[in-house]
């Protein structure tokens, strides 16, 4: 079937699809074969030590039952994965609520957290990038440079902790955790103080993204400015500005947004991380949680979600490149 | 041209004081000296780590303590330096495993034929799909927590980079002419691999295995900040991070800022080395 120029990208966006699904069930299989592994008895995470010690034989044949402890792991498997297809991912022991409508609060709070990293850290990194780029050797490339380099092998969650010391501990003008302030009402709760605790953990996971997004930045731009045509438009006068609008800015606009979307993996990870010292109600901090206190079906949910949220990524950077770039779009990349 | 004085910008020589490979093997030898002096320190510190003294407890840093002491009385230097030296063991040992299975892997993949190397590669793709954290989380939790299970999470999770670059340099060295030209002179195989192959693949995976180091200390310290890892009464540097956290509100800033700039060095300190070393063995970014 030939649909005009796009065929090539169609074609594409179908194959990608169809390995996306594969890798997503292939990544539901893994983590149920590590939780199914875990140690961590189900019934005893659900009810507690001290209910074990309390409950008559036949109600603990009868939750044996329930969470499929004699059941062989395919068909236990299978159980699952039918109900995720429909919509049904099982129910959270932690938060004795099923697991997606704990997934789609926890979802929402950290998608609000990691967007406003992304964009954020996306823009400052991109100009970084770009200035250190064309300043290469001065001063204020030196600095962004090491500032990078710093950031880079900087623990996310120390920096975290840092900034609560100072803004938090010492300069007391922001709240140390949560997303909203203690004791009072969900409905009461206004913009103002959603982004008075939003600023700290968002701050930190900038600060943290942009590192590799301007290292990268820098490079590309270096390799434009050694172009010929960057040269010609030197001696034509043009200034700085007219330079990067006019040249530098296409070539290296998309290696970065590609680059970004490429990032949410990691930007995920920092936000686990993030959101714990915070106790930002997150889906990091809820996979804490729930690895730390033995709910399986949550751990299983936001694992699966998390890769679907990281493919879908890494699918956005590969379409990007080639609809962007005629080079690419073209070319045979899609075959 | 006699007169010294007519000699232009363009063409004044500045003598550096070293030159770069000079430079860079002093950035090798001073980094390692540096790791090395952290980890024998770390571990012969023993029992001053965990020894409490409540005569001396909540010290601001000072001569006798220069990281302070914590809530037990507890050094924090000495704290910090034997939980650095755990995490450098724990990198050292997960950053070779990974380097192992890279090598295998990415060998396989590019020598094995078509169907190896797409089964390979969609491997990659299903554990790189995984937030690398989360993946920590999973295994650790299936392994039970604890030290056994942060060492295994961190040793089989770090593989997929460094198996696609080692999978690429092999695949780019099978098309190289002077690959072809000794296989049309008739080399055996197993004459190529060793002379012509090894000898290029083999600096790369030096280079990959030391730059694994930080990220393998930097994510055994998240998992255990996390509370996955190490157990609380071991002096790891994510457990002191994490305990110092409860303390942050009633000003103990040193808690948390010492340990956390040690952990911060170590871990630039070992991306130095092996950006080095990658200058020193690589000729295509021996002049960045």
């Amino acid at each position: 079937m030939d649909i005009g120029r796009y065929s090539g990208i169609l074609k594409y966006v179908v194959k990608s699809i169809i390995k996306i699904i594969s890798l997503l069930i292939a990544v539901s299989i893994l983590s149920f074969v590590l939780v199914s592994a875990s140690p961590v008895d189900p019934v005893r995470a659900y009810i507690g030590e001290v209910g074990m010690a309390n409950m008559s034989v036949e109600n603990l044949a009868k939750l044996e039952a329930y969470f499929g402890i004699n059941t062989p792991p395919i068909e236990r498997y299978w159980n699952w994965f039918t109900g995720f297809v429909q919509g049904d991912m099982g129910s959270s022991l932690l938060y004795r609520q099923p697991v997606a409508s704990v997934i789609h609060v926890k979802f929402m709070n950290s998608m609000v957290l990691m967007t406003t990293a992304w964009i954020f850290s996306g823009l400052l990194g991109f100009l970084f990038g770009i200035i250190a780029g064309l300043y290469r050797g001065r001063w204020i490339d030196k600095a962004i440079k090491g500032y990078s380099l710093l950031i880079a092998s900087m623990p996310t969650f120390w920096l975290a902790l840092v900034l609560v010391m100072i803004f938090s501990v010492w300069l007391q003008i922001l709240p140390i955790g949560l997303s909203v302030p203690i004791g009072v009402n969900a409905a009461e709760v206004s913009i103002l103080d959603s982004i008075k605790h939003l600023i700290l953990p968002a701050l930190t996971l900038s600060v943290i993204g942009i590192a590799n997004i301007t290292l990268h930045t820098r490079e590309k731009m270096i390799d434009i400015m050694g172009e010929d045509y960057i040269l010609f438009a030197k001696a034509r006068g043009k200034s700085n500005l007219s330079i990067i609008r006019h040249h530098a800015l296409r070539n290296i606009l998309l290696p970065a947004i590609t680059l970004q979307f490429a990032s949410i993996s990691e930007i995920f990870g920092g936000s686990v991380l993030v959101e714990q010292v915070f106790s930002y109600p997150g889906l990091g901090k809820a996979a804490v949680s729930a690895g730390l206190s033995g709910d399986a079906p949550l751990l299983l949910g936001i694992a699966v979600i998390s890769a679907a949220l990281v493919f879908f990524g890494n699918l956005v950077a590969n379409l990007l490149y080639g609809i962007v770039d005629p080079r690419i779009r073209r070319g045979s990349a899609y075959e | 041209m006699n007169n010294t004085g007519s000699i232009t910008v363009l063409q004044k020589y500045k003598r550096k004081q070293l030159n770069q490979r000079s430079q860079t093997l002093m950035y090798i030898a001073s980094g390692s000296i540096f790791l090395l002096a952290i980890t024998v320190i770390g571990t012969l510190v023993g029992d001053i780590a965990i020894t409490t003294n409540f005569t001396q407890k909540n010290f601001l840093p000072h001569m006798a303590h220069p990281f302070g002491t914590d809530w037990l009385g507890r050094d924090m230097l000495a704290r910090t330096l034997k939980g650095m030296s755990i995490s450098i063991y724990i990198g050292l040992f997960a950053s070779v495993i990974s380097a192992v299975i890279a090598a295998v892997l990415g060998a396989a993949a590019a020598t094995l034929g078509k169907k190896v190397d797409a089964v390979i590669t969609w491997f990659i793709d299903l554990v790189m799909g995984i937030p690398h954290l989360l993946l920590l989380i999973l295994i650790s939790y299936a392994l039970g927590r604890g030290t056994f299970g942060v060492v295994v999470a961190v040793a089989i999770s770090h593989w997929p980079v460094l198996t696609r670059i080692i999978r690429g340099e092999i695949l780019q060295l099978k098309e190289a002419n002077y690959i072809k030209i000794a296989e049309k002179l008739g080399q055996s195989k197993m004459k190529i691999v060793v002379k012509h192959m090894i000898p290029h693949v083999f600096p790369q995976f030096l280079v990959g295995l030391v730059l694994l180091f930080p990220h393998a200390i930097l994510h055994e310290a998240a998992l255990t900040f996390l509370g996955f890892g190490l157990p609380p009464e071991q002096p790891g540097i994510g457990i002191i991070l994490s305990e110092s956290m409860k303390y942050l509100s009633l000003g103990m800033w040193w808690l948390a800022l010492f340990p956390g700039m040690v952990l911060m060095t170590t871990v630039l300190l070992f991306d130095v080395v092996g950006g080095s070393l990658r200058k020193m063995i690589d000729p295509h970014s021996a002049q960045e």
